[in-house]
């Protein structure tokens, strides 16, 4: 069997190199402004994909408690309350509901 | 001093992070270690990798047998749309020396990519990097700290508490993004987007090139439709 450390370091390598390619990348390039104005609508692009549909799979095959728990973090965070408690009062949703 | 307040705020806006990856970090570390990864190795994924999702994926393949390429490929798909959110947050941290952005690149993810692309004002203030770092720093301590004591351990938490908290990152992510579409209704639309986009190519692709896709596609419209704020 191959040793596991070794594809954990490949594993590094590929994680690794589109983490830190940017930094070099943005150094050497002048974005014109549309490009930087999309660079910058990144952000709420990628919450939603993360958002959706990871939150119905909270509780595998209940994605109902995982969209009762989202809703919740909805309302919470609609209402101004802090982040943290958002998080704690979404996590109480899916308590009871599991 | 400005060092310090910057780092503290920086641990302050890390704290629902530290939340959200503290239980998957240790269901990590418990689900590696039964898959028959010493803690070395398990440890090591964690430090070098810092990457959940993909870590799951490869722990679940070596148990498997898959080959070298194979899971190396799986990783690498995986794990490319942090070259897009790097791009993004690369490009917003721009004015800050170089190394420190190189250091901060290496701490990118999902989550400690959403918070600190939400914090715009610290890239302006005096040593605004130590925020990030130290946003940074204690995503990926909770995150290493979390899978040792999954592996020492084992399940230290009540399965129902662990299988809860999985939707602490979610309610994190959707905290972060109401603010904004309370006050921009467009970014509300460009998420809405990315998350039908992201649903529908999820039925094709593999969820690494759906995301990436559904990320770049999705904030491409929304640049047009959201002007830059004078």
């Amino acid at each position: 069997m191959i040793n596991p450390l070794f594809i954990i370091i490949l594993m590094a390598v590929v994680t690794v190199l589109p983490r830190l390619l940017p930094a070099f990348i943005v150094d050497r390039i002048r974005f014109p402004e549309w490009m930087g104005r999309w660079l910058e609508v990144i952000p709420y692009a990628a919450l939603g994909a993360l958002i959706f549909p990871g939150v119905i799979n909270v509780i595998p095959d209940q994605p109902y408690i995982g969209l009762a728990g989202g809703t919740a973090a909805i309302l919470l965070s609609v209402f101004k309350l802090h982040i943290v408690i958002v998080v704690l009062g979404a996590s109480l949703v899916v308590y009871l509901l599991n | 001093m400005q060092e310090t307040s910057q780092f503290k705020q920086g641990l302050v806006a890390g704290v629902p992070i530290m939340l959200g990856y503290l239980p998957i970090a240790i269901t990590y570390g418990v689900l590696a270690k039964q898959a028959g990864l010493t803690l070395l190795e398990l440890t090591s994924m964690s430090v070098l990798v810092y990457a959940g999702a993909a870590q799951f994926m490869g722990t679940n393949m070596l148990v498997l047998g898959a080959g070298v390429v194979e899971i190396v490929l799986a990783t690498f798909v995986l794990n490319f749309r942090h070259f897009v959110l790097s791009l993004s947050f690369m490009y917003q941290s721009r004015s800050f020396p170089h190394r420190w952005r190189a250091l901060l690149a290496l701490g990118l993810t999902d989550e400690t990519f959403s918070v600190a692309s939400l914090k715009t004002k610290q890239t302006k203030e005096v040593k605004g990097y130590y925020f990030y770092g130290a946003l940074f720093l204690q995503a990926y301590l909770s995150w290493v700290i979390g899978s040792i004591i999954g592996g020492i351990v084992g399940n230290v938490m009540p399965t129902s508490i662990s299988q809860s908290l999985g939707i602490a990152l979610y309610a994190m992510f959707i905290a972060l993004l109401v603010p904004s579409v309370t006050k921009n209704l467009k970014y509300g639309a460009v998420a809405i987007l990315a998350m039908v986009l992201n649903y529908t190519f999820g039925h094709i692709l593999q969820d690494g090139w759906a995301i990436v896709l559904s990320t770049i596609i999705a904030s491409f419209f929304g640049s047009f439709l959201v002007r830059r704020q004078s």
